[in-house]
């Protein structure tokens, strides 16, 4: 598995500075930590007390409108995706990126289908789990294959009628 | 799509080539190592018992992963008529033979390669 | 028609190449069917029955005869000589390699052309009036907002992996050749109280194994707010749609089952929060591609139309074609002609790349090289000069496409079915071909205007739902069977058929759509139309005729 962030020059493999605990584990002592939603609505006050990053994953299922009013104290939120014809995580992305805000890390975790990532990027998500990854240059050579795109979102980039008018 | 024998009558394996999307049939003598795909049904193993059946679906399936050239392969029953080896579905015989309202196309008409 | 600038080429070709690397990886091993499948139905690839089944869009409908020509040559190229128009617009050819789809998307976007988006659980192509742009009282060109929708949709990040496949239609006249009641989003153009144009937008229309007529969410949309308003529906839609069930996944589930007042809310809430943002949309690119659709440039006529008249006197051959195919035209001395592809016995919406030649060809001389695709299978030119009717007319019977019967018992609707589709349970091909074998151009002249729609499975792309008589093949014990429905219609008056009872085989279906036939024509009242008949009468005396039970 690797953990690939998408950065201006492109995606790169990184460290996971987080461990996902499951709902009945431990947390460790210290370092960044990834818990469920019904865990971090259950144990809210001592996660967020407890010294080290936070982070929520939510199921496709859970919106995050949920814990809009927490992601001040969260460092990530990662969307799961049980399969990949699952596409609710993308929508998750943008609410999280455009309507809420979210300057923390959003990470694609679970079913994440290589051609599915310059989707996932221009709908806010910056970091992905990918199970099977053959290498790096393939991941940079999907990402930069469609050069035009018609639909704003909050990436940043241009569109094809922006360039149209000029912006 | 039949990933077991179910029958006991006698029975075929049929798949769909990869690159050209035409109806492929396991043909006689298929073993370990040495399996081949041919274009018309005439040419497929008869597999007349359970048996055999499920040995010819594994050998298909074992084919399918090692070499890709082939693909969704399962079992079909089949019965010897005046005319030949004949699917006992129509589904399936529409797919061996070729459209019913063109029958200057597919199999029927233009051999194993169409 | 629209023409691409340096940004749409750009995003086609870079569509091929990546579609050719991922058959390469495919052909190579590197990725599995599994992995594989998604990918190639977004390039509209389906696997069927024989080979591979390639869906080329053909948006809106509208193409003009460069593009005809590539059609008629990837036809004659790569595939069997043939292709086949759709209920969606589009266009299907039967068997493509999948080794050679890499060329054939080459070849398209040559012309401005793909199959992008045609499969897989994304926005589809988005239809039209076939009339657009020529017919009499239309508010304005829906293809203007048909083509914005299209760039909109095309590859959008966040619907592209949606609970099922989304179909949006939009209409310009009132009377809807569009069906967009029966789409998952259909747009009907009007004017609000103070003349501004602005949409009609009705959700949760659809067929297939649970049929609902659509709902209006939204009695007057802006058009500024046409984009951001798509997105708010697909955004709720993308979230709230069932992942559990693929047969409950369609927004007219959702709507269903959420309630229409409560998904209206959620609609306008999400709409709300994004209608000011940058999907707003500048007036300056709606005139950009407004521009594009300009009218062409009509010569100034009387609308009288002598060689017209006198040919029609004296050949009575050209004067039911006359009648039958050809529309009112909103430029004075013009006219609409349809072009049926529907010829006796034969596959309908099946057309031959000689055929496709010559339509070409015919565009180039008679419609300013501009055609259409209809919803009904058949194509039109839409600009003709009343005056050239019959030099048309001359060319489309050599070309064998002048059957007169559009509209007509003949002019059926129907899907590929068994002998070519991998979903169907029965053929239905077959039962058009005896339909238009069994009657005369007198007795479907006779009849009048009928609507008949063949499906071969649930799934309904025959729109056997929509028919005035439907008809939907099923596999009983291993053997074909078709049910007979009555009363469907696509139109603005959108209703779903009953069926009539019990269903029959394929040799007896025949004699049940006569049957029916000689009800309505005993029955009938001065020059009601079958449908008009059947919602003033009901069912059962057609059922008690069918069944012999009266």
């Amino acid at each position: 598995m690797a953990l690939l962030e998408n950065r201006d020059d492109g995606a790169t493999e990184i460290e996971d500075r987080f461990t996902l605990v499951g709902d009945e584990d431990a947390l460790p002592e210290s370092g960044g930590v990834i818990v469920s939603l019904s865990r971090f609505e259950a144990e809210k006050g001592a996660l967020i007390a407890r010294e080290g990053d936070l982070g929520v994953w939510l199921d496709s299922d859970e919106s995050p409108s949920t814990i809009e009013g927490d992601l001040g104290s969260l460092a990530v939120v990662a969307c799961n995706f049980p399969a990949f014809s699952d596409g609710r995580g993308f929508s998750y992305a943008r609410l999280l990126r455009e309507r809420y805000g979210f300057k923390g890390e959003v990470r694609a975790i679970g079913e994440v289908m290589l051609e599915q990532v310059p989707f996932m990027i221009r709908s806010g998500f910056n970091t992905f789990a990918l199970r099977d990854m053959k290498s790096l240059e393939e991941v940079k050579a999907v990402c930069d294959e469609v050069r035009v795109v018609y639909q704003p979102t909050g990436d940043g980039q241009a569109t094809a009628l922006q360039r149209r008018l000029g912006r | 799509m039949a990933k077991e024998s179910k029958g006991t009558g006698p029975q075929i394996v049929i798949a769909n080539n990869l690159a050209s999307g035409r109806v492929v049939f396991l043909e006689k003598g298929a073993g370990a190592g040495s399996v081949s795909w041919g274009g018309l049904i005439e040419t497929a193993e008869v597999a007349e018992d359970e048996a055999r059946a499920n040995e010819l679906l594994a050998l298909a399936e074992a084919d399918v992963s090692a070499r890709n050239e082939v693909m969704d392969a399962y079992l079909i029953d089949v019965e010897v008529t005046d005319e030949g080896l004949r699917p006992t579905k129509y589904r399936e015989a529409i797919r061996c033979l070729g459209p019913t309202i063109r029958l200057d196309l597919g199999k029927q008409a233009e051999g194993a390669e169409a | 028609m629209y023409r691409y600038d340096e940004h749409d080429h750009a995003l086609v070709q870079d569509r091929v190449k990546q579609f050719r690397r991922q058959v390469e990886r495919r052909i190579a091993g590197e990725i599995s069917e599994e992995q594989f499948r998604p990918l190639r139905l977004m390039n509209g690839l389906y696997l069927q029955l024989h080979a591979y089944m390639l869906r080329v869009a053909i948006p809106y409908g509208t193409l003009d005869s460069r593009q005809m020509r590539k059609l008629a040559y990837i036809a004659r190229r790569y595939d069997k000589g043939y292709g086949h128009f759709t209920t969606r617009q589009n266009i299907q050819y039967n068997w493509p390699k999948l080794e050679e789809t890499p060329d054939i998307l080459a070849e398209l976007a040559e012309v401005e052309m793909h199959a992008i988006q045609t499969s897989g659980n994304c926005i589809r192509n988005v239809t039209s009036d076939q009339y657009a742009g020529a017919a009499k009282g239309e508010i304005e060109d829906p293809r203007i907002w048909c083509e914005i929708a299209r760039q909109w949709s095309t590859l959008h990040p966040e619907f592209s992996f949606l609970p099922r496949k989304f179909k949006i239609a939009i209409t310009g006249c009132e009377n809807d050749r569009a069906a967009v009641k029966v789409h998952d989003i259909g747009m009907i153009m009007k004017r609000d109280d103070a003349g501004e144009v602005g949409f009609e937008v009705i959700v949760g229309g659809g067929l297939g194994r649970t049929p609902f007529v659509g709902k209006t969410i939204r009695e007057f949309l802006p058009k500024e707010d046409f984009l951001s308003y798509l997105e708010a529906v697909l955004r709720v839609y993308n979230q709230l749609g069932r992942r559990d069930n693929k047969y409950k996944a369609r927004i007219k589930v959702t709507l269903h089952e959420t309630g229409k007042e409560e998904f209206t809310r959620l609609v306008e809430e999400e709409w709300n929060a994004i209608k000011d943002s940058t999907l707003k949309l500048p007036k300056e690119e709606v005139d950009r591609i407004a521009a594009h659709f300009e009218p062409p440039a009509f010569k100034a006529f009387e609308d009288a139309a002598p060689a017209c008249d006198a040919r029609a006197a004296a050949d009575p051959e050209f004067a039911a074609w006359l009648r039958h195919n050809v529309n009112e035209h909103k430029a004075s001395g013009y006219a609409i002609a349809n072009i049926s592809v529907k010829p006796v016995g034969e596959p309908p919406g099946d057309v031959t790349s000689e055929q496709m030649d010559a339509m070409a060809d015919m565009a180039d001389e008679f419609s300013f090289s501009e055609l259409r695709v209809t919803h009904v299978q058949n194509v039109v030119l839409p600009h003709v000069e009343k005056d050239q009717l019959p030099a048309l007319f001359d060319k489309l019977t050599e070309a064998g496409l002048a059957t007169a019967n559009v509209g007509l018992l003949s002019d059926i609707i129907c899907c590929p079915g068994l002998d070519y589709c991998a979903l169907a349970n029965a053929r239905s091909i077959p039962i058009a071909q005896e339909l238009t074998k069994k009657y005369t151009l007198e007795k479907q002249q006779e009849v009048g205007d009928l609507q008949i729609k063949i499906s071969g499975c649930i799934n309904a792309c025959g729109h056997h739902h929509v028919g005035h008589i439907g008809i939907l093949g099923v596999d009983r014990k291993g053997e074909e069977h078709y049910q007979v429905q009555l009363g469907g219609s696509a139109s603005e008056e959108a209703a779903l058929g009953k069926i009539i009872g019990r269903g029959f085989t394929g040799e007896e279906v025949v004699d049940v759509v006569d049957k029916i036939l000689d009800t309505y024509l005993e029955l009938r009242q001065e020059d009601e139309s079958f449908i008009e008949c059947f919602r003033r009468l009901g069912q059962d005396p057609f059922k008690e005729r069918v069944y012999g039970t009266a």
